[in-house]
């Protein structure tokens, strides 16, 4: 039986000492959970460790922690698999003789939310809020039918991934945009609203996208960091559910919102279809005075210009940009600018957008032997779902689930 | 100090649909949960929940597929409530946001479920008690103003007054260890079951039967504590459950010798007896060297096309991959029979109240009893909802007319100091798991699948001498804020009171029915045991056996099978 080294991060808020490692050997095999390990220290060793949990089996959200650096479920995560991640955790022989574990995993509390004791913080002062914070129930379609409301199974399957959330915190403990501004409604509370936006028995997608996107804590406040992606266990992917919102907020529903977040989305689209890269110098005036080259005659581009002065100088002292690109952009070959064109046609040509996600994922049955000349997962057809580009979307979102 | 019309313990499917059912008449309504409300266990129920909701099918069906399945134990007019107000439940589920399955019309959809006549079962690809939980929590959260919630509350005492009522309980708030008397014209208990008194179980840790002790203990009585399901599908190992659901997609079960063995047992429904008898069957394989060295047989879900697996069962996906190493879509997975529910509890009538006036009692921790000696699969969320909806309203519709109880606040006293003895405690005693392991091996032993007196009185004995070890078991924690350490003793406690009611009552009925298979009394006996074994105490802790009669209204009992 391998021996890992488990260093819980301890605290009691009642004993007025600092946060501190408790070290402890655990026998066990690489496949046991993390959660197993902390089990067999409080059941053989030391009862007053303090975790929540109780499913064991990544259902009920209580076990969020974060292990060597990583926000997740304790019971999910293998101790080989924790003790693998590269995270400098150091181990110094606190005896002579001791055994060389064949791995070190720091357990810490989730970041983003205060600490109440040792592994357990406190959810309700942010996550549960945040929850509040987005009208988390079901504003019903008028008239309630009789029987059940008719809808398409695939909205179903659709909303089935946000449904999917298990509330454990996870997504919220490394979000960055959180962190920098703790106002940010946050992954999880926003992959709970598309839960309803995207769901047709509700009756105020218009109000609730609205909503989301003037609140300049809302759903243009996220950096695309994903880190709620590789954080969250059950493949709720909240950064997609995101920008989900954001394209029935800005695309279907035409919201313009007061921060400028939708306007800013348009013109990076726009800078790449027709740079193939971004180009830094346009973005900022385009976004606030409008999505084309005139923009930057716009007053308030103008302003926000005069404004960004502090970021653009230093900027260009140190040679971050030059006059050349601001004036032209970056170029691309011309092959490969091509290339982007025509994706974006592609896509854009599309008399429907293709959403896929975990539970739609785009793949169908393998053949029994796949013929040579298939790519890839046995895609119907050219211009079928799964090959387009959400198909890496949906591969990294079964992975990471 | 709280007070109001009714207070509700246990915040699963069952408490929360009783507060919302109860807040709707304009009752005063407290929720108290252990743990988080989305924590409870009932988010771990995948495969669905049963209603006669097409037009081609009939409560009547789904009565009697219950009644059979119950092997006739199960008291037929409430099982009649529960099929006929199932398809309104469904349908009050999904006007409140429940994202259930759709077919190609856009209807809703059904799966096919164990011992069931028809595809009758409502589901959300494997996360249906998810989806219902977390749903219901959403209405909560909307209905903030008139359902007072209190999370991660842990409830020690059900209080009484002079005449017996129930009228409060004492609860510990987790976060700083501060105790509180509730006060409260009604009671209900939603407190789920009592797995964990099982090693290996498919429930959470959280899982230790509160509210099946605490109603005993103040006096109430519990029925068919006996019987006791063991799932067909639990992972060997962990105990992890592979949700019926993979059989009703059309998994197939095998022996080590290839051997489809079901079409043995149960030539008709094969896979999708009902539980007890698939569970038999799989035991007798394994008992019979059958079986995988590893005491398992194989399920083989590869028979049900991949896409529709990782549609509609995709957390067993995952659950086999992270938990054992398997893709089940490509190979079979090894299973055995394993504990996942009790179908007994807390003895209630049809609108959930218990024998101790003023307490009711709905979902798992209750026994109405609709689910007999064997419970089908998908029936027991549909329990949680029915009867936690009928008593919410009940208990809210008797509060109306009630003055508001008061009890001293320093009732609590008596609390503390029993929690200040337990911190206390002297060193050196077992430690809590170490009992908690041996009870949770005795019971697995001896109260399992096939039972015999001999077996029955050695788990006695054990039970009995743990709880007195549980007396001065060791506790590490001295401290008040999130103290899990007492709280384990308070729940090992509970676990030990379940563990003798369940033996006395399967020492008790001498004969061979549903989840209760004696090997000493492997027939059926109508004559003498078409009854209820009821346990309760009275002031010393000796368990006392009594009977109630089965309700029988229209289907009599008939030869069982497959
Ligand atoms: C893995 C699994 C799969 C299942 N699948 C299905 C299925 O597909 N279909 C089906 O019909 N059934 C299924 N079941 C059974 C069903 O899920 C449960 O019987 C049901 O959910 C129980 O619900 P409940 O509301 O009674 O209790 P629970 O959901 O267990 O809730 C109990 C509540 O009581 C609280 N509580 C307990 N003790 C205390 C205390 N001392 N103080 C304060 N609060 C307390 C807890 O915090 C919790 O909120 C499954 C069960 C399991 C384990
Ligand atoms: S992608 Fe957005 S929501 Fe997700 S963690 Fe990063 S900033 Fe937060
Ligand atoms: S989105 Fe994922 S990580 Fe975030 S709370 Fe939900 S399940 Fe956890
Ligand atoms: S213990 Fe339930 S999610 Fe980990």
């Amino acid at each position: 039986m391998p021996q890992y080294l488990l260093k819980l991060r301890r605290y009691d808020p009642r004993s007025g000492e600092a946060a501190y490692w408790d070290e402890h050997r655990v026998d066990l095999g690489g496949r046991s959970s993390v959660l197993d390990a902390i089990l067999k220290v409080r059941d053989e060793v030391d009862g007053s460790v303090g975790i929540r949990c109780s499913c064991q089996q990544a259902i009920c959200g209580s076990c969020g922690v974060r292990m060597n650096g990583r926000p997740g479920l304790a019971c999910n995560t293998h101790l080989e698999e924790a003790a693998a991640r590269d995270f400098g955790v150091g181990w110094n022989p606190s005896e002579e003789g001791d055994e060389v574990p064949a791995g070190v995993i720091e357990v810490e509390p989730m970041g983003n939310m205060p600490v109440i004791r040792d592994l357990i913080v406190d959810m309700d002062a942010v996550h549960w809020k945040k929850i509040q914070r987005v009208s988390p129930y079901l504003i019903n379609q008028q008239p309630v039918p009789e029987r059940e409301y008719i809808v398409p199974h695939e909205n179903m399957v659709d909303i089935t991934q946000s449904m999917a959330c298990i509330q454990c915190g996870a997504c919220v403990s490394d979000c960055l945009s959180m962190e920098i501004d703790p106002g940010f409604i946050g992954p999880a509370a926003l992959a709970k609203a598309y839960r309803f936006v995207g769901d047709p028995r509700d009756a105020e997608h218009h109000e609730r996208l609205e909503d989301l996107s003037e609140d300049e804590h809302g759903i243009y406040d996220c950096t695309h960091c994903f880190n709620c992606i590789d954080a969250c266990p059950k493949g709720v992917d909240p950064m997609s559910q995101i920008m989900r919102l954001r394209r029935r907020a800005g695309t279907d529903e035409k919201i313009v919102d007061r921060n400028n977040g939708h306007r800013h989305e348009d013109t990076i689209a726009t800078l790449v279809r027709d740079y193939g890269l971004l180009h830094e110098a346009e973005m900022l005036p385009r976004s606030y005075g409008g999505n084309s080259w005139f923009g930057k005659f716009h007053p308030a581009a103008g302003q926000v210009l005069l404004r960004s002065l502090p970021s653009i100088v230093p900027a260009v002292l140190r040679r971050k940009v030059n006059i050349k690109i601001a004036v032209f952009g970056h170029k691309i070959p011309k092959p490969d600018l091509d290339a982007v064109k025509k994706l974006y046609a592609k896509i854009e040509g599309r008399e429907q957008r293709v959403e896929l996600n975990l539970y739609v994922s785009g793949f169908e049955d393998e053949p029994e032997a796949p013929p040579a000349e298939t790519h890839g997962t046995g895609a119907p057809q050219d211009d079928g779902p799964a090959t387009s580009p959400h198909e890496l979307e949906a591969a990294s979102e079964s992975e990471s689930s | 100090m709280p007070s109001h019309d009714v207070l509700i313990i246990g915040a699963g499917l069952a408490g929360q649909r009783a507060a919302l059912a109860a807040a709707q008449t304009g009752a005063t309504v407290a929720i108290i949960s252990k743990v988080h409300p989305v924590r409870s266990h009932s988010v771990a129920a995948a495969g669905g929940i049963n209603a006669a909701l097409n037009p081609e099918d009939t409560w009547e069906s789904h009565a009697f597929d219950t009644i059979k399945g119950s092997d006739y134990l199960g008291d037929q007019d409430a099982i009649e409530i529960m099929c006929r107000e199932a398809p309104n439940e469904i349908l009050w589920l999904e006007h409140a946001g429940v994202t259930f399955h759709r077919s190609e019309t856009g209807n809703l959809g059904t799966r096919a479920f164990g011992g069931a006549s028809a595809a009758r079962t409502y589901y959300v690809a494997d996360i249906t008690g998810h989806a219902i939980l977390h749903v219901l929590y959403e209405q909560l959260m909307k209905h903030s103003a008139t359902v007072d919630r209190f999370e991660e509350w842990f409830t020690t005492d059900l209080l009484q007054d002079d005449e017996g009522r129930c009228n409060g309980a004492i609860c510990r708030n987790l976060r700083n260890g501060e105790l509180q008397v509730f006060d409260a014209k009604a009671v209900i208990l939603a407190c789920g079951g009592a797995g964990q008194a099982y090693k290996p179980t498919t429930n959470g840790l959280i899982v230790t039967g509160d509210g099946i002790a605490q109603a005993y203990r103040i006096g109430a009585r519990l029925m068919d504590m006996e019987m006791i399901q063991y799932h067909p599908t639990t992972l060997a190992g962990n105990g992890l459950l592979i949700t019926e659901g993979a059989r009703g997609e059309g998994a197939q079960l095998f022996n080590a010798e290839g051997e489809r063995f079901m079409e043995k047992y149960a030539p008709n429904k094969l896979e999708l007896a009902s539980r007890d008898v698939v569970s038999r069957a799989e035991q007798t394989e394994i008992n019979e060297g059958r079986g995988f060295p590893d005491g398992t047989v194989a399920l083989d879900i590869t028979k049900v096309p991949r896409r529709r697996t990782l549609e509609s069962l995709r957390e067993i996906v995952n659950i086999g991959r992270d938990f054992a190493g398997v893709d089940i879509t490509r190979e079979p997975i090894h299973i055995h029979p394993g504990q996942h529910y009790i179908m007994g509890g807390v003895k209630t009538d049809i609108y959930g109240q218990t024998t101790i006036p003023g307490l009711y009692a709905a979902g798992e921790v209750a026994c109405v009893s609709v689910h007999g000696g064997n419970r089908l699969g998908a029936n027991s969320l549909l329990d949680t909802l029915i009867f936690g909806r009928r008593s919410g309203e009940h208990a809210a519709g008797q509060a109306l007319h009630m003055p508001m109880p008061s009890t001293p606040s320093t009732r609590v006293t008596s609390t503390e100091k029993e929690i200040r003895a337990i911190i206390n405690r002297p060193q050196g005693g077992r430690r809590l798991a170490a009992i908690k392991d041996e009870l949770g091996e005795t019971l697995n032993q001896y109260v399992a699948v096939f039972r015999d007196a001999d077996g029955l009185r050695t788990a006695h004995e054990i039970v009995r001498r743990l709880k007195e070890q549980a007396r001065s078991a060791t506790i590490d924690d001295h401290g008040t804020v999130f103290n899990q350490d007492v709280i384990g003793a308070f729940e090992l406690g509970y676990m030990l009171d379940c563990a003798e009611a369940i033996v006395v009552a399967a020492i008790e009925r001498k004969e061979s029915r549903g989840a209760q298979f004696r090997t000493d009394f492997p027939q059926r006996n109508d004559d003498e045991w078409l009854k209820h074994v009821d346990i309760s105490v009275n002031g010393e802790d000796v368990p006392t056996v009594s009977y109630s009669p089965v309700t029988i209204t229209r289907w009599e009992p008939q030869e069982r099978s497959y």
